[in-house]
């Protein structure tokens, strides 16, 4: 049981924006602005300029509400629009288009993984409004003289998301950002790799204090960062005896502090009133044809997969965190041993993708295929597969192609078993030693092994080849019991095999 | 009641800058425009509906297709109406 000793209380707002639409939400103007100049995807409409009218883009209203159904939210009949009146360079029209009364989802919940286990975060609600423009500060926000704007965001539709204050720590924060960035992602509404995609704002109180609202955050990092600095920067308040009180705090990234902005700018006083110029919508009967076209959620795969494949819980959840990895695995498990498979998409390819910054889609189903086929044909050694990740992710090729030219080929058992004699024939003391009790003589003979076979065999299997000629006598290791043993002498030294081997030693002339 | 106060408070927000002046004349102006207002209270509104918006339309959607020529203006003619522009960016007072 986690007893929140500061009685920490977070709630977070997410905007998520609807950047996989082709156009903005109240108007034509394209979406896809990110490597362009500024004020290029501009118009009428998003600019404010008198005498436009916007019309909400219909796309958008059924990504809202696949959103809100996958966050577990009532799905509202009659939603509509507002003016959330407040004077800013971000706003060209000195309000922005939100919603306030009537939002189209709220009362759902999110579960996510907390300090004591499972924990749920109530979703207040998730409701539909306009991006404002993007500012440029030249300098630092404190310092700079001027302000410079672009307009290509304003009027991108977005989704805010209000959480409950259910969340304990910033712990708890960053993992509540992970779930939804994932559900969200499954979705196929926005695109989380494009900047600006996910933005924050968190409120953070504790125990005997108000709460303040922390803005400015860029990273879901900077996120638990900047709980984290509140935290402390709250209980110094109280333990010096002041008065934590209720304010808006801009968040200093470089710095990784939380800076008051002054008062009289917070006195925000919004003056909703429902928005003219968009009528209301009626969408009963829109949310159950939208829940049909939902795709399996990330909590329900999971579960599934622990059922269907036999997975481990970890790694369920590991292949779940993005749908498209979830399904790069799902047709690998229905081609190859679905244990395995889990084991080196998860905890190999993942790895490897992450540390290149890359996605799941720089790698081939196939080559995954392939790779699997080779272990378990053991043509190839683990750590051979690993190196055909690695050079297929920084060069490209095929796994076969590598295969040849950087000799990853296993060597054949027999070849192997051939070293093996040859090395006990080599080292009797060493193969004597082990006879005797003392384990660590193998490493060397393993060693020996390992050079004879210039490195190309498997390690393991090296050492069970040994352990099965010095132990049992014979390899493979078969019908134990109906081995004959006979001790032969190699040099000065005794040591025990059995009679096939001692026949094979003999005729390879070493006895 | 419309305070000095609240008039002053309603000025900042309109970013407003008003004067001892200003707040002589308009605050008795809002009071009356508020009292008007006041006239709603005697219209008997028992059983009807809440009016949430007066347009008797619902439902007006347009498909998510970029419009006509592209949907957008030129970065110039954006910039056209600015006082200040650098670099393409339209340039305001820093706000805080």
């Amino acid at each position: 049981m986690y007893d929140n000793p500061d009685g920490v209380m977070i709630g977070l707002e997410v905007h998520v924006q609807l950047n996989k639409l082709k156009t903005k939400v109240f108007c034509g103007c394209v979406t896809d602005y990110h490597n362009d100049p500024p004020n290029s995807h501009v118009c009428p409409v998003c600019l404010g300029l008198p005498g436009s009218m916007p019309v909400i883009n219909k796309k958008a209203v059924e990504a809202a509400i696949k959103i809100g159904l996958a966050l577990n939210c009532k799905v509202e009949e009659h939603t509509q629009f507002y003016r959330k009146n407040y004077y800013y360079p971000d706003l060209p029209k000195g309000f922005q288009i939100t919603q306030y009364d009537f939002p189209i989802s709220s009362g759902g919940y999110v579960m996510i993984e907390g300090e004591d286990g499972e924990l749920r975060v109530g979703i207040t609600r998730a409701h539909m409004e306009e991006d404002p423009g993007r500012l440029v500060h030249e300098g630092t926000i404190d310092k700079s003289k001027y302000t410079l704007i672009d307009y290509n965001r304003s009027g991108m539709a977005l989704i805010e998301i209000v959480s409950d204050p259910d969340m304990r720590s910033p712990k708890e924060a960053r993992r509540y950002l992970d779930k939804l960035r994932n559900i969200v992602g499954y979705l196929d509404v926005f695109d989380g790799n494009l900047e600006g995609a996910m933005r924050v704002d968190a409120n953070i109180s504790i125990m005997g204090g108000q709460r303040a609202e922390i803005k400015n955050i860029s990273s879901f990092k900077g996120a638990e960062r900047a709980l984290l600095f509140e935290i402390v920067r709250q209980k110094n308040v109280l333990r010096r005896g002041g008065v934590v009180v209720q304010e808006t705090r801009h968040f200093d990234e470089a710095r990784e502090i939380t800076l008051s902005m002054r008062t009289k700018e917070e006195a925000h006083d919004y003056r909703y009133f429902p928005e003219p110029d968009l009528v209301p919508l009626k969408i009963s009967g829109w949310a159950p044809a939208i829940k049909e076209t939902l795709p399996e959620l990330p909590d329900a795969r999971r579960m599934r997969f622990v059922e269907q494949y036999g997975i481990k819980d970890d790694h369920a959840k590991a292949l779940t965190s993005e749908l498209k990895l979830a399904i790069f695995y799902e047709d690998v498990a229905k081609k190859a041993d679905p244990k395995t498979a889990a084991v080196w998409v998860c905890d190999v390819l993942k790895g490897e993708l992450n540390y290149r910054d890359l996605t799941v889609e720089a790698f081939k189903k196939e080559h995954m295929l392939s790779v699997l086929e080779l272990l378990a044909g053991r043509k190839i050694t683990e750590d051979g597969a690993v190196d055909i990740i690695r050079t297929l992710l920084d060069k490209g090729g095929s796994p076969e192609e590598i295969i040849k030219e950087k000799g990853l080929v296993i060597v054949a058992g027999d070849i192997v078993e051939t070293a093996a004699l040859e090395a006990i024939v080599e080292n009797p003391q060493a193969a004597a030693d082990y006879q005797a009790g003392k384990v660590k003589a193998l490493n060397s003979l393993v060693g020996v092994v390992m050079k004879k076979t210039k490195g190309g065999a498997d390690a393991r299997k090296v050492r069970e080849v040994l352990i099965a000629i010095l132990s049992d006598g014979f390899y493979p290791p078969i019908e134990r019991e109906k081995i004959e043993k006979t001790i032969i002498k190699i040099g000065d030294v005794m040591v025990e095999v059995s009679k096939p081997i001692a026949n094979l030693l003999k005729k390879m002339g070493y006895v | 009641m419309i305070t000095r106060k609240d008039l002053t408070h309603i000025g900042w927000l309109s970013r407003l800058e008003l004067s001892e002046k200003d707040i002589e004349k308009y605050t008795p102006k809002l009071n009356s425009v508020l009292d008007y207002f006041t006239e709603l209270d005697d219209v008997d509104t028992e059983g009807v509906p809440p009016t949430y918006h007066v347009l008797p339309l619902s439902n007006v959607f347009r498909e998510d297709e970029v419009s006509a020529q592209g949907g957008s203006l030129t970065q110039e003619e954006a910039l056209s109406n600015a006082p200040k522009t650098q670099d393409g960016f339209f340039k305001a007072p820093r706000m805080m």
